[in-house]
């Protein structure tokens, strides 16, 4: 098996007495969107900042294409970043700042014109080249920093929060103008963000990260629908958390005592689980279902709706269990009468599948 | 009456009265005495006290002190020198205070205050005997003198030697202490106009494959050409006109403007022509403020900076 495109092996790094990034291993191929996704002071900048070569490992090694980047300065490394600020340089045209890693190239000023002329179209921004990056939008501007990143052709294209800056609306168009020109240029890309729905859509592949060690890495389905721990179920969308005991196994299937909701359930089992085994059951709003009418099946509760949110095209419902303990619920309006719905104090009944039940251990 | 007065009062008054006392001092202070100067300037000598009149035949004046300010050797000679000495100054000041400057900025937090202090220390003690110090350590029976006099000796072949260095009473003393003196002024808008630089553009500059030598002159030293001109303004223009230190350290031969004009008014009591003089040199530094103010209307023209 040949290695991977990037290695990262065993990176912690220190500073003083606190330890910014913990044993990180990772592997990367090449072409991948990559995320590196956590809260702030995770480690995730930290570790970017050491791809780049601004911050030294304290222990470990980072291998890029078979080559040991310990010691390689930032000039040297075949890695480029876009920075969170964009960092463009203020005292430049939008044409000098894409160009600007291209006069270390051995490049004749021909091509290094064709080269920025073709990065500016690339991110569409050909009739701004005279500008200066105050005179543009933060949107043209991020897509300056990205173009002025990958003019040098990097191995490596490190994004710092790339999105963050950017509203609502223009942040879902630029993910996928990044993707596709991710698609077109071939360039690896590792993107740091706190932000798990931007990681979701972007990222091939995620690493989840928390107090400066790797949770979980996997594809974005995968950490979504199996989260690994508590800290990964809880950072990668909501979920409602109850205290379970194990009373019996069959097969697959796990029965559980759920003191919230004054009955047994049924989940999917989790490996080596054992009868009498305390565990967090957790559910995803949207993995709930609820009814006016008991339904038929396993893992049926009563409940009271409490709270509702309506957002149009779905809404998310607080429901009291008999136990005062609260669910939340998310239900998609497929219907447009409303008097099917359920309202502020109805009687309902809440309904999941055993197999969207996720068990996690404390 | 009184009414609308008040009325008008609290509805623009404040902000107009606000507006116009910067330029009633400026008025006052600045331009009615720069008026009467000028005037001098075109005034004859005269046997009175003070030593001037105006009058005399149509146009009402008289301009001899431009002429001989124009054709006498001596006056040229020492705007010149003046210029030269300031330019000089003024270099010296930068190369000196540009580091200075980048390593306030790069300082650690805690230390930036207590360096920041250090370099406006000086200001706390009287501007005079600063200066007397300098004579001191220059004078010929001084330890310093005597130290770097038997180091000369030491160096050079005994036909050199020296009983002591010339050190008092040159042009290279003047430069010397207004360089000293005027260090400040370079290092603080430095300072500041370093210290707004965002330290991530040096790190994209590097990321993108530059040598920190490289990002010096690519990011840092572009980016602070506003500090470098209002540095190099509050040092070129006082040290141009300065009158204290070739006063005290310099000597009669390389004569700066202001003593120039000093001894006008206060040896030859000639006044029409000390008035001209100075005219003469407030217009030289006109001009390069002017310049200044227009480069700076030209970078808020440019927006924002960052």
């Amino acid at each position: 098996m040949a290695a991977p495109f990037l290695r990262i092996e065993g990176v912690s790094k220190r500073f003083g007495t606190f330890e910014a990034v913990r044993d990180v291993t990772l592997s990367i191929d090449r072409g991948e969107i990559f995320a590196l996704l956590g809260g702030s002071g995770c480690g995730k900048t930290t570790l970017l900042r050491m791809l780049a070569g601004f911050e030294e490992p304290s222990a470990g090694r980072i291998h890029l294409d078979g080559q040991d980047m310990t010691g390689v300065p930032p000039w040297e490394r075949p890695v480029h970043m876009m920075f969170q600020s964009y960092a463009l340089f203020p005292h430049m045209t939008v044409e000098r700042n894409v160009g600007y890693g291209l006069k270390h190239e051995p490049m004749t000023a021909a091509q290094r014109a064709d080269r920025v002329r073709a990065m500016l179209d690339l991110v569409q921004l050909a009739p701004l080249a005279q500008r200066r990056p105050h005179q543009i939008s933060g949107g043209q501007r991020q897509r300056v920093a990205l173009a002025r990143a990958l003019a040098r052709q990097p191995k490596l294209l490190l994004l710092d929060e790339p999105l963050a800056a950017l509203d609502k609306k223009l942040r879902e168009h630029t993910q996928f103008e990044l993707m596709s020109i991710q698609e077109r240029t071939g360039v690896t890309f590792i993107v740091v963000t706190h932000d798990q729905e931007e990681a979701m859509t972007l990222a091939d592949r995620i690493a989840v990260m928390d107090r400066g060690a790797v949770q979980q890495v996997g594809p974005p389905a995968e950490v979504y629908e199996h989260p690994a721990s508590r800290f990964v179920a809880n950072f990668l969308g909501s979920m409602s958390q109850f205290d379970a005991v194990v009373t019996g196994i069959e097969g697959a299937t796990a029965r559980l005592e759920v003191p919230a909701f004054g009955t047994a359930i049924e989940a999917q089992a989790i490996p080596a689980i054992a009868p009498g085994e305390r565990l967090t059951l957790a559910l995803r709003p949207e993995k709930v279902a609820i009814h006016h009418d008991r339904p038929e099946g396993p893992n049926v509760v009563a409940g009271e709706v409490r709270d509702l949110a309506y957002f149009g095209k779905d809404s998310l419902y607080r429901v009291t269990l008999p136990t005062g303990e609260l669910i939340a619920v998310h239900a998609v309006n497929a219907r447009r009468k409303g008097d099917k719905r359920p309202d502020w104090h109805d009687r309902v009944w809440i309904r999941f599948d055993p197999a969207s039940a996720i068990l996690l251990r404390r | 009456m009184a009414g609308r007065l008040a009325a008008w009062f609290h509805r623009r008054g404040w902000s107009d009265l606000i507006v116009a006392l910067p330029y009633l001092w400026l008025v006052a202070l600045f331009l009615v005495p720069f008026l009467i100067v000028a005037a001098m300037s075109v005034a004859s000598q005269a046997p009175t006290a003070p030593p001037f009149a105006f009058g005399g035949d149509y146009p009402w004046i008289n301009p001899a002190a431009y002429v001989r300010l124009v054709t006498d050797d001596l006056y040229l000679r020492s705007f010149l020198i003046s210029l030269a000495n300031a330019g000089v100054a003024t270099a010296l000041c930068l190369l000196l205070g540009y580091p200075m400057a980048l390593g306030l900025t790069r300082a650690p937090r805690g230390w930036r205050t207590v360096l920041l202090m250090l370099v406006i220390l000086p200001f706390w003690t009287s501007f005079l005997l600063r200066v007397y110090a300098w004579m001191g350590l220059m004078g010929r029976s001084s330890w310093f003198n005597r130290m770097l006099t038997e180091g000369w000796n030491a160096l050079v072949p005994i036909d050199q030697a020296v009983a002591s260095v010339p050190l008092m009473n040159t042009n290279f003393a003047v430069v010397l202490v207004m360089v000293y003196t005027y260090l400040p002024f370079m290092i603080l808008p430095l300072y500041a106009s370093l210290e707004r630089l965002d330290p991530t553009l040096d790190e994209a500059a590097m990321d993108l494959g530059s040598r920190p030598a490289r990002v010096f002159l690519d990011v840092t030293l572009p980016q602070s050409v506003p500090g470098i001109v209002a540095g190099g303004l509050l040092v070129f223009i006082p040290a141009a006109g300065e009158l204290v230190i070739p006063t005290l350290v310099g000597n009669a031969g390389t004569p700066m403007i202001g003593r120039v004009i000093s001894d006008e008014f206060a040896q030859a009591r000639d006044w029409p022509m000390a008035s001209a003089l100075a005219v003469a040199l407030l217009v030289l530094m006109v001009v390069p403020t002017m310049l200044y103010g227009r480069h700076q209307a030209r970078a808020e023209g440019r927006g924002d900076p960052r």
